[in-house]
Parts: structure tokens; sequence; C-alpha cells
């Protein structure tokens, strides 16, 4: 068996078992969290709880004006990061075939040129984050094995498919088997780290937006 | 043919003059990755030349490597260079037929010792003592390891002999090998494909003629100038995978329009072999230009590596009945975790006045 079989083969579906699994395990902890009883009456009624998770979601997009200024670097090439990697994902055409694979739907890829640009963007910003994380001094105190592992998954992915769609170093076979074998340690981490966040987003602010709204706050 | 007879002279004879043995080395010398200076040197080595050696055994494989082979579309230089080699044994081609034939081995074995060439097609079964491909009683395990002592080097042709090919294919009943798992202390060069290329061949054979010598090699022992690269490196179709454009199915407009076979399951990108660039019958054209995906023949457990037609990217799923287990796997101990922890730090009840 050869590596890209390995990779392709069991590897990758171990990997999924474990972050299914993993996925499940996360969900009902956070789903049998205690909280609090709610004692005061609530502010709104079901659909302005609604909106206001809604708007949660939305809102958090754009940094607020106070904190504009000083977390400019980190929007910016956070955003920068985020959309260069939606690009990569779901643009290039190798990946939308695995989508295809797994989900049955499907769409026109990206031209190779356009997503290897987007993947340089990515890989840059995430250099940059990094190095910011690394020597601005209150970002590296809070900074975990979390945060430099989670950047580490997604950084490998990256960097091997720009290696994979040059052909660069070694060949296709190769580069493609630690391209996949790179996948797949981000999926075996995604549940248990920070990455999570790429699932949990937008129910996170959903659920804090409810919780605001029914306190009557601004969300 | 006269044995003492040169290689330019039989060419002569046969209406090539030395500029056609120019143009032909000049070919392969461009084939073969060599300096152009190389060129003059190697047609004046072939002219030199004098009739190589060649034994020929088929053990567990089709004839179609023998016959791709023998069926070059027209009388060029490099399908000569077969003439021109002594084939001193090929059950298939030779007239003699058992003990003769059987002496005949013995007679060629005997007079090219340590000089002929060993041409193998075909994998070798080793299951149950090899009982799976006999010729005159004997296995062709025990034919390989005593026909092979005495030869300079040996060519494993086919993908079969090269890397164990369809029959070495699960559940391999045979136990068929390659022919570098039972060949120690020679120099193996593997031509692999199913079948191979026929100018590979000459071209190897043409080199080993000129200089005495095997060109390079990489680390599958495979001609390094004709499996350099890969068939996707030299598709012609390859500028519409730079662009993102894929054929949906073999019939659609886009694989008319020559847009790349990927999706479609093409295994270009990990085969190395020449097709694309010295195609077949006489350069017409190739398996992708034909309109069908490279299903990566000439490299190792091809036959195994799942289907033809499941695109590279794709992968082997664990289906939806394991993901569910996996899921509720994980449910079931996020839930106990959950729970564990929720009595750990239950509230303590509050006080009453």
């Amino acid at each position: 068996m050869t590596m890209l079989e390995i990779a392709r083969g069991p590897a990758m579906q171990v990997s999924i078992l474990i972050m299914v699994g993993g996925i499940g395990w996360r969900l009902a902890g956070i789903l049998l969290l205690r909280r609090r009883p709610q004692r005061a009456a609530p502010r709104h009624g079901f659909v302005r709880r609604i909106c206001g998770g809604l708007s949660a979601i939305l809102s958090r997009f754009i940094p607020r004006r106070t904190f504009r200024r000083g977390t400019a670097v980190s929007v910016v090439l956070s955003a920068v990061f985020h959309l260069g990697l939606a690009v990569v994902l779901f643009g290039g055409a190798p990946h939308i075939l695995l989508i295809r694979q797994i989900t049955g739907l499907t769409w026109p890829g990206l031209p190779k040129g356009i997503v290897v640009m987007a993947s340089g963007l990515t890989l840059a910003s995430m250099i940059a984050l990094l190095v910011r994380r690394m020597t601005h001094p209150v970002l590296r105190l809070l900074s975990t094995v979390d945060d430099y592992l989670s950047w580490l998954v997604v950084f490998l992915p990256v960097f091997t498919g720009i290696l994979l769609s040059g052909e660069t170093i070694g060949g296709y076979a190769t580069l493609l088997s630690l391209h996949i074998l790179s996948v797949e340690l981000l999926l075996v981490w995604l549940p248990f780290g920070k990455l999570m966040h790429g699932l949990l987003v937008f129910a996170g602010r959903g659920a804090m937006g409810v919780t605001f709204a029914r306190k009557g706050a601004a969300t | 043919m006269d044995d003492n007879e040169t290689m330019g002279a039989m060419l002569a004879r046969r209406g090539f003059g030395r500029r056609g043995l120019l143009k032909f080395a000049i070919a392969m010398t461009s084939s073969l990755a060599l300096p152009p200076s190389v060129a003059p040197v190697m047609a004046a080595s072939l002219a030199r030349a004098r009739r190589q050696s060649v034994i020929w055994l088929s053990f567990q494989e089709c004839t179609g490597c023998l016959e791709t082979l023998l069926r070059s579309p027209s009388p060029t230089i490099s399908s000569l260079i077969f003439d021109f080699i002594s084939l001193d044994y090929q059950e298939t081609l030779m007239a003699a037929a058992g003990s003769a034939a059987e002496q005949t081995l013995r007679e060629a074995v005997a007079a090219g010792k340590g000089e002929y060439l060993l041409a193998i097609d075909g994998s070798i079964p080793v299951r149950d003592g090899g009982v799976y491909s006999m010729t005159g009683g004997r296995s062709n395990v025990s034919m390989l390891e005593t026909i092979a002592a005495d030869a300079k080097a040996v060519l494993a042709i086919g993908t079969c002999a090269a890397f164990g090919g369809i029959p070495k294919a699960y559940p391999n009943p045979t136990g068929a090998v390659a022919v570098e798992d039972l060949v120690a202390g020679k120099p193996v060069v593997n031509i692999p494909g199913c079948p191979p290329v026929p100018e590979v061949l000459s071209g190897v054979l043409a080199y080993f003629i000129s200089f005495g010598a095997l060109p390079a090699l990489d680390d599958r022992r495979r001609p390094l100038a004709y499996f350099g690269t890969t068939i996707h490196d030299q598709c012609y179709r390859r500028p519409f995978y730079d662009q993102g454009k894929f054929a949906k199915s073999f019939d659609d407009d886009g694989a008319r329009q020559g847009w790349c076979l990927f999706e479609l399951g093409c295994k270009g990108p990990t085969t190395h072999n020449a097709c694309a660039s010295l195609k077949w019958n006489g350069g017409t054209s190739f398996p992708v230009e034909s309109g069908h995906g490279c299903i990566g023949c000439s490299e190792p457990d091809f036959w195994d590596a799942g289907s033809f037609y499941t695109p590279l990217a794709g992968a082997t799923l664990p289906g939806w009945r394991n993901a569910a287990i996996a899921a509720s796997v994980g449910l079931v101990g996020g839930a106990a975790a959950a729970l564990s922890g929720r009595r750990k730090t239950a509230p303590k009840p509050e006080k009453t006045p």
C-alpha cells in the first residue's frame, strides 16, 4: 500500500471518524453545560430575541469603533486569511470533487491561478498573524499550546497545497499524500481545540445575541 | 543475418544511409535527454556495433507486451533495432518447440554467458514452489535464477515483470512477484506499462548497444529519460487543468474540446510514463488524447489503487453508518463527561434563614 493509498483510504476514514466523534463529544458537552436560571422577566418576545441572535451574527464581522484602531491589523489579517481559505476550499477543483463525493453538491471551480494566489495570500496572512502573536506582549501572554497547534494544523494543508499546485518539491503523488495527510491532521484536531469555532462561531454568536436580546441589551 | 554484420551494414542493406542513422541517433539522444553532442558518437557506435544477444523469457503474462513491440507501424530504424538484436530465445516467436526449444535456450545461455541481455515479460509466481507457471517442467522462479545469473543485465518489460502487474493484484492467488524481487546482484531495468511504449525499449537497447551501459534510472529502476515526468506534465490537456476546465462526462462538450479528464478519474498526475510525448501507433495519439483518462498502468499496484473513475482528489470515506456510530459514541462520551462535571461543580443549596 502506497502512502497515497493510505492517505486516501484508512487514514482518511480514521480521521473523519475521530472528527465526527469529537464533534459529538463537544456538542454534548456544550448542550449539557449548567446554565444559570433566568430569574428576570424577558424584555423581548421570541421574534425580537431571534432577531437579536441574527444581528449578533452579522454585527461581529465589523469591529466596534472603540476598538477599531487597536485591532485593525488583526482584523485585516484575519479577514484576508479567512477569505483566502474560503476561496481555496470552495474554489479549488479537487476540493469541490471531494465535497461532491461526500455531499453530492457541486459547483464550477475557479482557475488554478486564482486558487494559488488565494493560497499565497492565506499563507502570508497566517505567517503575519503568527509573528504578531509571538511578538505582541499581551497576545503572547494569552496564547496557549492550542493556539499554536491550531495554527500549525491549518498552516500545513495550505503550505502543502501550494507545493502540490506547483509540484515544486517531490512528485505529485508524494505531495498529494502529504497534503491529504495534513488535512487529516486538521480533521483530527478540529473538534478538540479552538478550530471548533469554524463550526460553532455562528451558533455561539447567535446564542449570545438571543441572550442579550432577552435582557434588552444591544446586539 | 550474419552475426558479425555491423548495424551500419545492416541498415545500409535495408536502405538507410548514414544520414538516416544520424537522424535516429539525434532522436534517441533527445528522447534519452542526452546532450546533442552525443548524437554523432551514438551514430558512430551504432554503425560499428555488432549484434547483441538477447534471451527473452515470457512468464506469467498475456503476450501484450511482445505484441506491442512487434507491431511497429512502419519499418523505422527504431523498429529495426529489434531486428538487429540477436533474439536467441523467445518462445512465442521461435519456430522450435518442446525439447528443441529447451536445447536452444541452453545453447544460447552457454554461448552468450555473461554477455547476453535477459528480457522478461510477465510476473513470477512463487507460491507453492512456483507451480502456477512452468516451462519445460521448470518453474519460472528456477529459470529466472539460473539464467539471470549469467546475464549482463536484466530488462523487466511491462508492468507485470517490473512490478507484478495484474497477476499480483489482490488476492494474488499465485504469489506473483516482480523480477527485481528475485534478481540480486545484476542491473535490472524496469520498463513498465501495460503494454510498455515500444520506443522506450528501443531507446534503452540503442543506449546499451552504443555505450555498453544502461541509461540513468529513477528510484524504481525506470529509465529516467522516459519516466522522469508524469503524463499530466506532458499532457496537451494540462492547460485546461490549470484553467479549472474539466470534462464532466466522457462525451460532453468539455471532453470534446479537450478539457482535462481529472474529474473523470484520470491518473495522469501520479503516472510516470512517456505516452504523452512519444504517443502510440506511430505518434497518432495516446489514451488521454483518445478521450479516456490515464489508468496509471505503468505504476506499481495500479490495479488495486481504487477505481479508474474515482478522481485522485477523491477518498475512500467511512460511510454514513460508521459516521453515525462515531457520532453516537462521541455524544454519549461527551454527555457522560458533562454530567460528571456538573455533579462535581453542583452549587450548594441556598441556606434558608
